[in-house]
């Protein structure tokens, strides 16, 4: 499958200058020749923020960048290990992908992700929101972010979804809980209770009704009550224009064709992943799909290949369904965990948590395509990678790819203006 | 209508329907802006003696917010209208005793408590089914729990348990750690030493498990390792878990080699006693009187359970060499010395003017307000029953009423939304509990007209005028009178209203009452 060249690549240069002088100083002789010959860049024919939105493909639990996307065939640091040869020359993905196979020239990779928490909750709280865990301040994660710097749009079902969360899922820290993600179970199953079980006046009746219960507990409280604490009210009138919607169609993937929901896979993140085409079809701006299950510190090839195999045929279908709708130029897609695996293997056959050098699949929506981005140390003992990307570099980089200033200031409720991003946008 | 619903209405007409008096109670007919905000049964003398009487003061809730607080809090519903009438009969001065009295002998007492508590020590999950039974564990606990045994003798027995899963229920403590995908048999010494460091002592000193602390902290790799060799040698046999020679072995960070690694304590060592087999050991270390931190972490998890928020922000993290609130402390060091009686423990508390503090009302002397918190999904679930019925639900009701109730909650609190461990961090609302209480099946068929089970129809029937049934729905869904704008708008809406139509208006009373704020957040 050829790539269709939509975009004009920009920029391709910009950052090698750093990248060169910092190999050289570290004396990296194990760089790999597409490391070297590849920067970072975004494509930026669409760089204003109308219609665009993010997808993130959230794997829980930490996915081994060795049995992925950064398999080391030639070492021994996973043995036995299949590789395939995909559409990008000279790069290589670990087995059980296949189907991305020639789908990797719409997409790029970057090897080389550096967390700073090595904690499951601290780390996806560092990815999601590109912050450290701060006891002063709940940061929101991306996709709040989003929500709240672009407009809503003619949306009536929620911007920010979250389909199969884990206990943390995306949230909306400081900017508080209008921005938090609508979670949602499989979407094998409607969206339950969206009918009302009345006609429509006694439906006002009630709603009137309810009005005059709400004002004699408001009575005496803090005016601010439902915008700043409960959201009860709030959350009512979101829901009745749900009720009243017919976008809430686009969480029924049951009216997608059958041979568009087998391409996804019979699981419940495939389900997720069409589901989450749908949303952002529809208009809504951020969905993030949990696959969870990648901690594997007992028995590591067993439990990330099942994984893979949940994984590979949703990732591609996603990747193939957005390009051919031609939705992938304003779409981002993010596909990653809160950290990867340790190079070498523990005496349980599993890997431990590694956040020095992991990768991150991105695509769409402005992003480089075909690019691999960074190297790991083929021989597993450097925490140092090639090209090191910090994770609040990432969040800058989709964040300018959505049209934002990353260096824009929020005042936070403690009065300290923080930053959309404190990284660097990746050129 | 189901079988089961047959069922039910054949055990509630055996029964004897004797609850009409209930809502004929024209003594307390009055509205909550007229003046029972302190309840007031004047009759009754006032004494010193009694920590709810206290000088009129705005800033406290009225009596009836705190029984609503309180039956919430350890019996996960709101109170029934037959309890609400059982509660104003009695003089004023005795209500705090009594009320949790009649929540002590209440079986939902043990098993509210106990699933709260076992959240923390095995989590939600099912596990390892071959050889761990959750509901085992959280039914002994909740024996344990309802026969006031002192909570450092529960403890005790969970850390050193032995023998089978299924006949001694706190063995499951150990063996819901055991993973079936490990090659490791036996309880998982890790898994454990976190659960005993955050669950018991409030310590979060798992996070060394792979290395040191990053953010200067106190805590070494290794003392979590040595916490985790006590539980080296818990090994499963034929005869269930037993305990063995086994030596705890682990490889730590930028070491060659595994090593054995020798069982110590983090802290306070010299309370470590030397005789006994290691968890023995373990257990009157972590539950040692001068182990303060034991007896925080439990003052903090019985205040999280009563105001739905602990007193220290987070519920199993209070430092250890920083000072923590007087009042924690007053509190650890009464729970200590009465032996750790957890019913003295909720009498101090529920004691404290912080418990009886309102949650309205702005200028409150720079004191804090009582916290709103959502109600955790079962206790929505349990009150949206609780309102459908006059009589107490589940004190003495047969089992069947009892299955149909958990079978209900199931469905409900999935969609509503369990916060699964982290069930006292604080969170707003959202959509999918505000579309499950509007259009979900649970509040359609506990209020659509049903003149045998539901009690939004029997009200409407058997109440003798329109505000009376007003009256007695806001008492049994909202535990308050209406005020007098809200029994104006609802006579309104009940006014001449006949069988279909008024089981209809009576609905749509419960699902106004049901939908609102107030209902669905601890106040």
């Amino acid at each position: 499958m050829k790539p269709l060249n939509l975009h004009q690549c920009a920029g391709c240069s910009t950052s090698r200058r750093g990248f060169l002088k910092a190999s050289a100083a570290a004396g990296m002789t194990w760089l790999s020749p597409i490391s070297q010959s590849l920067a970072f860049s975004a494509e930026n024919d669409l760089n204003h923020s109308e219609g665009k939105a993010v997808i993130l493909l959230w794997l829980a639990g930490g996915p081994s960048q060795l049995e992925t996307f950064d398999p080391h065939p030639h070492s021994d640091l996973a043995p036995g290990v299949k590789v395939v040869n995909t559409s990008i020359p000279d790069y290589q993905l670990a087995g059980g992908l296949e189907p991305l196979a020639d789908l990797m020239d719409q997409v790029s990779v970057i090897r080389s992700m550096i967390s700073l928490e090595g904690d499951h909750e601290r780390g996806v709280y560092h990815i999601k929101s590109g912050y450290r865990p701060d006891p002063t301040v709940v940061h929101p994660s991306l996709g709040a972010i989003i929500c709240h710097e672009l407009p809503k749009g003619a949306v009536e079902i929620p911007n920010h979804i979250s389909i199969l969360p884990n206990q943390w899922p995306a949230r909306g820290g400081y900017l508080g809980a209008r921005f938090d993600a609508f979670q949602m179970g499989d979407p094998a199953d409607p969206i339950p209770d969206v009918t009302q079980r009345v006609d429509e006046e006694r439906m006002q009746r009630r709603l009137e009704s309810l009005d005059v219960v709400e004002r004699a507990f408001l009575a005496g409280r803090d005016p601010e009550l439902d915008l700043l604490q409960t959201r009860h009210r709030a959350t009512i009138n979101e829901a009745l224009r749900m009720m009243r919607s017919d976008q809430v169609k686009a969480f029924d993937i049951q009216l997608a064709a059958q041979a568009e929901r087998a391409a996804y896979g019979d699981t419940a993140f495939g389900r997720g992943c069409l589901a989450a085409r749908r949303l952002i079809e529809t208009g809504v701006r951020c969905v993030e799909v949990t696959l969870d299950g990648w901690d594997s510190h007992v028995n590591n090839r067993e439990t990330q290949a099942k994984r893979i195999a949940t994984l590979a045929p949703a990732l591609s279908a996603l990747i193939r369904d957005l390009k051919d709708r031609d939705l992938l130029r304003r779409t981002v897609v993010l596909c990653g965990g809160e950290f990867g695996r340790t190079p070498r293997i523990n005496p349980l056959e599993g890997r431990d948590h590694w956040p020095h050098g992991f990768s991150f699949l991105v695509a769409g929506g402005g992003f480089a395509k075909g690019r691999v981005i960074g190297a790991t140390d083929p021989a597993g003992d450097s925490k140092e990678p090639d090209h090191p990307v910090r994770v609040a570099d990432l969040h800058a980089t989709v964040q300018h790819l959505l049209g934002l200033d990353p260096e824009k200031e929020i005042i936070t409720p403690i009065g300290r203006p923080l930053a959309l991003s404190d990284g660097r946008v990746l050129t | 209508m189901s079988r089961l619903n047959y069922m039910l209405l054949w055990l509630m007409l055996s029964a004897g329907m004797s609850s009409w008096w209930l809502v004929e109670h024209r003594a307390f007919h009055r509205t909550a802006d007229s003046g029972d905000t302190h309840s007031g049964s004047d009759q009754h003398p006032r004494t010193e003696s009694d920590p709810w009487i206290q000088p009129e003061d705005e800033n406290l809730a009225s009596d009836l917010t705190l029984f609503r607080r309180l039956c919430l809090g350890l019996t996960g519903t709101i109170p029934s209208l037959e309890w609400i009438r059982t509660f104003e009969s009695w003089p004023h001065e005795t209500r705090l005793n009594n009320t949790l009295q009649l929540i002590f002998e209440d079986p939902r007492y043990g098993d509210y408590m106990a699933e709260r508590f076992a959240r923390a020590f095995v989590g939600v999950e099912n596990g390892p089914f071959l050889v761990y039974r959750r509901r085992r564990l959280v039914d002994d606990l909740s024996e344990s729990i309802q026969s006031n045994q002192p909570y450092d003798r529960i403890v005790r027995e969970l850390i050193t348990a032995q023998g089978v899963w299924t006949s001694h229920p706190e063995v499951n403590f150990l063996t819901a750690t055991i993973d079936p995908n490990n090659d490791k048999e036996g309880p998982d010494e890790v898994k454990l030493a976190a659960r005993v460091s955050r669950a018991f002592l409030g310590v979060r000193i798992d996070c060394v498990q792979c290395h040191d602390d990053m953010f200067g902290n106190r805590w070494k790799q290794q003392d979590f390792h040595q916490l985790a060799s006590f539980f080296a040698g818990a090994e499963m046999s034929l005869t269930g878990l037993v305990e063995s020679e086994k030596p705890y072995e682990y490889r730590y960070k930028r070491k060659p080699e595994t090593e054995v690694v020798p069982a110590t304590v983090p802290f306070l060592p010299e309370l470590l006693p030397q005789e006994g087999t290691p968890r023995e050991r373990l257990a009157k270390w972590v539950t040692h009187p001068e182990n303060l931190s034991f007896a925080r972490t439990l003052v903090n998890r019985v205040w999280a359970i009563m105001f739905n928020r602990p007193l220290l922000e987070q519920v199993d993290s209070i430092p250890i060499d920083e000072p923590v609130p007087v009042l924690m402390d007053q509190l650890a060091r009464t729970t200590i010395d009465h032996g750790f009686d957890l019913q003295h423990l909720i009498r101090t508390i529920a004691s404290t003017e912080a418990f009886r503090r309102t949650s309205s009302g702005g200028e409150t002397d720079g004191k804090e307000l009582f916290p709103l918190t959502r109600l955790r999904p079962e206790q929505v679930a349990g009150s949206i029953i609780q309102s459908a019925s006059l009589e107490t639900v589940g004190v003495d009701s047969h089992i069947l009423s009892r299955i149909i109730r958990v079978l209900q909650q199931g469905e409900f609190i999935q969609r509503y939304g369990d916060a699964g461990e982290a069930e006292f961090e604080a969170r707003s609302g959202t959509i999918p509990q505000r579309l499950t209480l509007m259009n979900g099946k649970l509040v359609h068929e506990r209020t659509e007209k049903n003149p045998i089970l539901n009690a939004a129809t029997r009200i409407g029937f058997l109440a003798t005028d329109d505000a009376t049934a007003i009256e007695t729905a806001y008492l049994t869904v909202l535990t308050r009178r209406p005020t007098t704008d809200e029994l104006n708008h609802f006579k309104k809406r009940l006014s001449g209203t006949h069988k279909d139509a008024r089981a209809n208006a009576m609905q749509d009373l419960y699902w106004a009452l049901l939908n609102s704020t107030e209902f669905a957040w601890n106040h």
